[in-house]
């Protein structure tokens, strides 16, 4: 009997693999009014349409729109680390951490450029002990 | 239908409690109320009552004050559930469905750091999806603000500074201590550009209002005391892009003003004074343009030239805001009010607005969901 290991498990629903096996971030479009988002819901929430929200893969290029570095968080969550809104070249926006920055006011741009980057989803695992990949923002 | 108004209204000063259920807190504020407007709950055609922590509060608030067997019905709205209860006892009133309608709004709040879902799939997501606690997301609203038109630090902290002054005049308020601006701006980092002292305080409260329709409020010779409701409007969050990764308070507040201005015919220029939104100071700032209180950019040099501290052009927060005063989440939208009918029934003492006829108040609570009511003094 061979020995698989599991793929890590995407920490968000709309981060998927490909073909090949690399994640990328899903994205959603609206066939009747083109709004753009991560969510999935029945309906478009910018025109109510029903079953008009497309699949794409999102792009993994953007600029910074806004952030704030974190000092207090939940017990275990380690910090400062800073608190990313990100505008991907497509015209989604997804939020996350901004690492490979020293997270001081005087060393973050707003409007810098960014890259999505996937990594293991900072050595966190379920109850069955299962891993988790997500997405992570780096200076382009 | 001619006007509703207030004729009672009270908060019971905020406080951290400890085994006081919200119910009994709620209850205190609706018998003050009562008490205030001349009728008990026998007189009562409807009660609404708002935690957004608690269950079943209507009926339980009902248990408190007298079991008469009328309509009642919890309300849960974020940060505007005490405006929504509000709101719909107003309604009642004004579709003849009860001549006098009763608010309730109380809160034993949860300690320690609020935050959003924080957990996907199996794992938690604070400090992987970037961080859901409210300090950061209002961190980032501030940030916004700052990339747009350069918004300080030292702006932002000097609305704490000002709010925290006003609540030395505050009785009710948790908080009633000074805060100079480096203490503000040296306090604990909490999430940048937001420290501990530039966040509202968690703290339990209540606040209650009865409300009658205009024949009512003159039959019982109640006008001396009564408070005109010019406006009041509710408002959820058009589509965005970025919402609800960022979560957007600008846009819902606007659309709630624009309808509380075009329902009462007034504007910004005519308001005396104003209680919004402060849950973290970031906040203020923001307000002060999606209110029309001042064009676009210009908040940072409102707060600079001190035009919304008490004797300033248009006060903001006087009570000490949520900032000082504290923010038990359903209990605020009432205890707002409650603040606007002391100034306009002239009995705010220390932090009275002179000569003040028309107040407005705003919430705006995560989901996102904004009340505006504008008030007006009756006599």
């Amino acid at each position: 009997m061979s020995e698989t290991v599991e793929r890590p498990r995407p920490a968000m629903p709309f981060i998927k693999y490909n073909e090949r096996g690399d994640p990328f971030v899903e994205g959603r479009r609206c066939s009747v009014c083109k709004a753009v988002m991560t969510a999935n819901p029945l309906a478009c929430p910018s025109c109510g349409a029903r079953d008009s929200l497309a699949p794409f893969a999102a792009s993994d290029k953007g600029v910074l729109h806004s952030y704030s570095i974190v000092f207090r968080s939940f017990p275990g969550v380690q910090t400062p680390f800073i608190s990313a809104i990100v505008d991907l070249e497509d015209g989604v926006t997804l939020k996350g951490v901004l690492r490979g920055v020293e997270p001081k006011p005087e060393a973050i741009k707003f409007g810098q450029p960014v890259k999505v980057v996937f990594d293991d989803a900072l050595g966190r695992k379920d109850r069955e002990g299962r891993s988790y990949i997500s997405y992570f923002f780096e200076p382009a | 239908m001619g006007d509703v108004y207030i004729v009672g209204i009270d908060m019971v000063k905020f406080s951290k409690t400890a085994g006081v259920g919200p119910e009994v807190l709620g209850a205190e504020a609706a018998l003050n109320a009562l008490e205030e407007a001349q009728v008990t709950i026998r007189d009562i055609d409807t009660l609404y009552a708002g935690s957004v922590f608690s269950m079943n509060i209507a009926q339980r608030v009902q248990k408190q004050l007298g079991q008469t067997g009328i309509p009642t019905a919890s309300v849960s709205n974020a940060c505007a559930t005490g405006a929504t209860a509000f709101r719909e006892a107003m309604f009642s009133v004004k579709a003849g469905a009860a001549k006098i309608a009763l608010a309730v709004g109380c809160e034993v709040m949860p300690r320690g750091l609020l935050g959003g879902a924080g957990d996907s799939e199996g794992i938690t997501t604070e400090g992987l999806m970037g961080s859901a606690t409210m300090p950061a997301v209002f961190g980032e609203a501030g940030q916004e603000h700052a990339a747009k038109y350069g918004t300080t630090f030292a702006q932002f902290a000097k609305v704490s500074v000002k709010n925290h002054h006003h609540s030395t005049m505050n009785p009710k308020s948790i908080y009633q201590k000074e805060t100079p601006l480096e203490e503000v701006m040296q306090s604990e980092m909490i999430a940048y550009p937001i420290t501990k002292l530039m966040c509202s305080v968690n703290v339990d409260g209540a606040a209650a209002a009865v409300v009658m329709g205009e024949e009512e409020v003159k039959r019982r010779g109640l006008m001396d005391r009564a408070v005109r409701v010019r406006a009041s409007a509710l408002a959820t969050d058009p589509f965005q892009t970025r919402n609800p990764m960022m979560h957007d308070v600008n846009s819902v507040t606007q659309l709630a003003a624009k309808w509380a201005y075009e329902q009462s015919g007034l504007g910004p220029e005519d308001l005396d004074l104003v209680e919004l939104h402060d849950c973290f100071a970031t906040a203020e700032l923001l307000h002060y343009e999606n209110l029309g209180l001042c064009g676009p950019g210009e908040a940072g040099r409102m707060i600079d030239d001190g035009e919304t501290a008490l004797g300033g052009r248009i006060p903001v927060n006087v009570s000490g805001g949520l900032l000082s005063k504290g923010h038990p989440i359903a209990a605020t939208g009432l205890a707002n009010l409650y603040e606007l009918s002391c100034h306009l029934r002239g009995t705010a003492g220390a932090r009275q607005v002179s000569g003040a006829r028309i107040g407005l108040a705003h919430v705006v609570g995560l989901g996102t969901v904004s009340a505006v009511h504008i008030l007006e003094k009756a006599n």
